[in-house]
């Protein structure tokens, strides 16, 4: 029956299945994924390059001595953004002051000292899930807890105790994975020679996880130089022509500023506006190539 | 008086059991060869030997390993320094990621021996003692995983030695070593066996039959057949033990 039946069938299904295997031939299908991952990371280059160059093209005149060293005058419309500069460097100073030791020892303890049972693989998934809690929501708890609870005020210590909770989970969790990724033989290795649990993870573990945790730390330093949301009610300030004298005054904020210099004010030249994007977005760049550079030069060592 | 003693000594992975009801010697200055198939329940043995198994999540044990007499299991125990007397030296070549010279200091740094002098004697020394000290001795900053791998082993043996340990374990010492390596290694291991207890576990009959004083042999986590080296591979009591010897199975 059935051979019949294929004889009767053979020239189209014939012509059809070479058609098929033509087009399925390797070296096509191979050809036609490689566009794809090329035309995926095109989509994802582009948008970044032009971010920059648009920034760049309509901020860098605005950039001068003057702009990044004045207080701002005319109502922000002119003279420069020092104190705005300044409070970022304190707030995301602070903010680092309080987030690193936190995170980076939290996330020993949850590697190498808690136990896996049920309470700890919550709280690892509970911080998991923190990380992807919007930021208006940190802003609102540390309104609710610093500034208003503990009595805070609005202050560079309220605003960088916000960021710093913003970026715990962000710290914890990639060091966590670095500290997990040191291969166990170098745990043994260092055990069977005699040395303590503590000698093993401050002198094999941490070294060898050093470069991730810098990677999370980078991040981390990042999203808190960046976001307006959890600043907005904890520290940043509309405007305020002075620079902090103690962790209980209010500060200009880049971020912040950047909001109120491109919505709030009426007939703003537009470089001003960019200068201050090109000035975060600069900052921003700075701290990350000195935390590559840091990790590069632990990976060296290893 | 023996060295190390074992009795009747279970051991669980979870509900999964390695070792059953193990009862064994080892004597002083001797090299004990430990051969078997694999999933016999050699390495964990020798890792209660250490209680490197300590580090298993779900690991159990019953029964007693006397050290010199006292059980290293007790309550209290101090099992830094039952690993300072118990050196490994595992089936991988295992450096560190740091230099030659950092990684025999590791051991002796760690009990806070920091005198520049010391140290040096101490890396001149335990290379010496495991035949590595010619081949380095112009290049002790150079990063260990650099080594060759028969080098990198004798660097852990040479890393162990440093803590001036009293027994010395082998796990399959020489499985990812050349013939040339391998003879080396078991070189280093003849000469050792007058200062230390040495207990070897290896997956090659023969290199048991070259080096060890006495045989054990294990099956499924029992101890089937323990003997001296010749009698062992001459006129083994068990016929398990001829089977395995004889290569029937493994």
């Amino acid at each position: 029956m059935n051979e019949t039946l294929d004889t009767s069938t053979t020239p189209p299904a014939a012509v059809k299945e070479t058609l098929l295997k033509q087009i399925l031939n390797p070296r096509i299908v191979q050809k036609g994924a490689f566009f794809l991952l090329l035309l995926a990371t095109l989509l994802v280059i582009v948008p970044v390059g032009m971010i920059v160059v648009i920034i760049v093209a309509k901020g860098a005149p605005a950039i001068s001595w003057e702009f990044l060293s004045a207080m701002p005058s005319r109502g922000m419309r002119a003279g420069g953004i020092f104190p705005a500069i300044i409070g970022s460097i304190y707030l995301v100073g602070a903010t680092i002051v309080f987030a690193i030791p936190v995170g980076v020892f939290s996330a020993i303890y949850l590697v190498e000292y808690a136990g896996n049972t049920l309470l700890t693989r919550m709280v690892k998934l509970a911080i998991i899930n923190l990380a992807g809690v919007p930021s208006i929501v940190y802003g609102l708890f540390g309104l609710g807890l610093f500034v208003i609870f503990l009595g805070f005020g609005p202050s560079i210590l309220a605003g960088a105790l916000t960021l710093a909770i913003m970026i715990l989970p962000i710290i914890i969790t990639t060091s966590k994975e670095a500290l997990d990724a040191v291969p166990k033989s170098f745990r043994e290795a260092s055990l069977a020679l005699g040395a303590s649990k503590w000698q093993t993870i401050r002198h094999v573990v941490l070294p060898n996880a050093l470069p991730g945790i810098l990677t999370g730390i980078i991040l981390g330093i990042s999203r808190a130089a960046g976001e307006t949301a959890p600043i907005l009610f904890t520290v940043a300030a509309f405007y305020l022509p002075r620079l902090p004298t103690s962790v209980f005054d209010q500060v200009m904020v880049l971020p912040y500023h950047l909001f109120v210099v491109s919505t709030q004010i009426p007939n703003i030249e537009q470089s001003y506006t960019y200068g201050t994007a090109l000035v975060l977005v600069g900052m921003v760049l700075v701290t990350n190539l000195a935390a590559i550079l840091l990790r590069s030069k632990y990976r060296k060592k290893l | 008086m023996s060295k190390i003693v074992a009795r009747e000594l279970n051991a669980w992975y979870d509900k999964k059991c390695a070792v059953k009801s193990l009862s064994i010697e080892i004597n002083k200055n001797e090299i004990l060869g430990i051969i078997g198939p694999a999933n016999s329940g050699k390495t964990t043995f020798l890792r209660c030997l250490n209680r490197l198994n300590d580090l298993e999540p779900h690991f159990r044990i019953e029964g007693n390993v006397l050290i010199d007499g006292r059980d290293i299991y007790a309550k209290g125990a101090d099992v830094d320094a039952l690993r300072k007397r118990v050196g490994m030296v595992f089936a991988l070549p295992l450096p560190l990621p740091m230099s030659i010279y950092e990684n025999i200091v590791y051991g002796p740094r760690r009990q806070g021996i920091s005198a520049r002098q010391k140290l040096d004697g101490i890396v001149e020394n335990s290379l010496k003692e495991a035949y590595l000290w010619d081949e380095v001795k112009d290049r002790l900053d150079m990063p260990a995983m650099k080594l060759s791998g028969g080098q990198q082993q004798r660097l852990c043996i040479a890393r162990a030695l440093a803590v001036e340990p009293e027994i010395i374990l082998f796990d399959e010492p020489s499985s990812g070593l050349d013939p040339i390596s391998t003879a080396k290694v078991e070189e280093a291991m003849l000469k050792l066996k007058e200062k230390y207890t040495i207990v070897l576990v290896t997956n090659h009959t023969k290199q048991a039959a070259r080096v060890s004083d006495r045989v054990a042999f294990f099956l499924m986590g029992e101890l089937v057949e323990i003997a001296p080296t010749a009698r062992m591979f001459t006129n083994p009591r068990d016929p398990r033990t001829e089977g395995y010897i004889s290569g029937k199975f493994g």
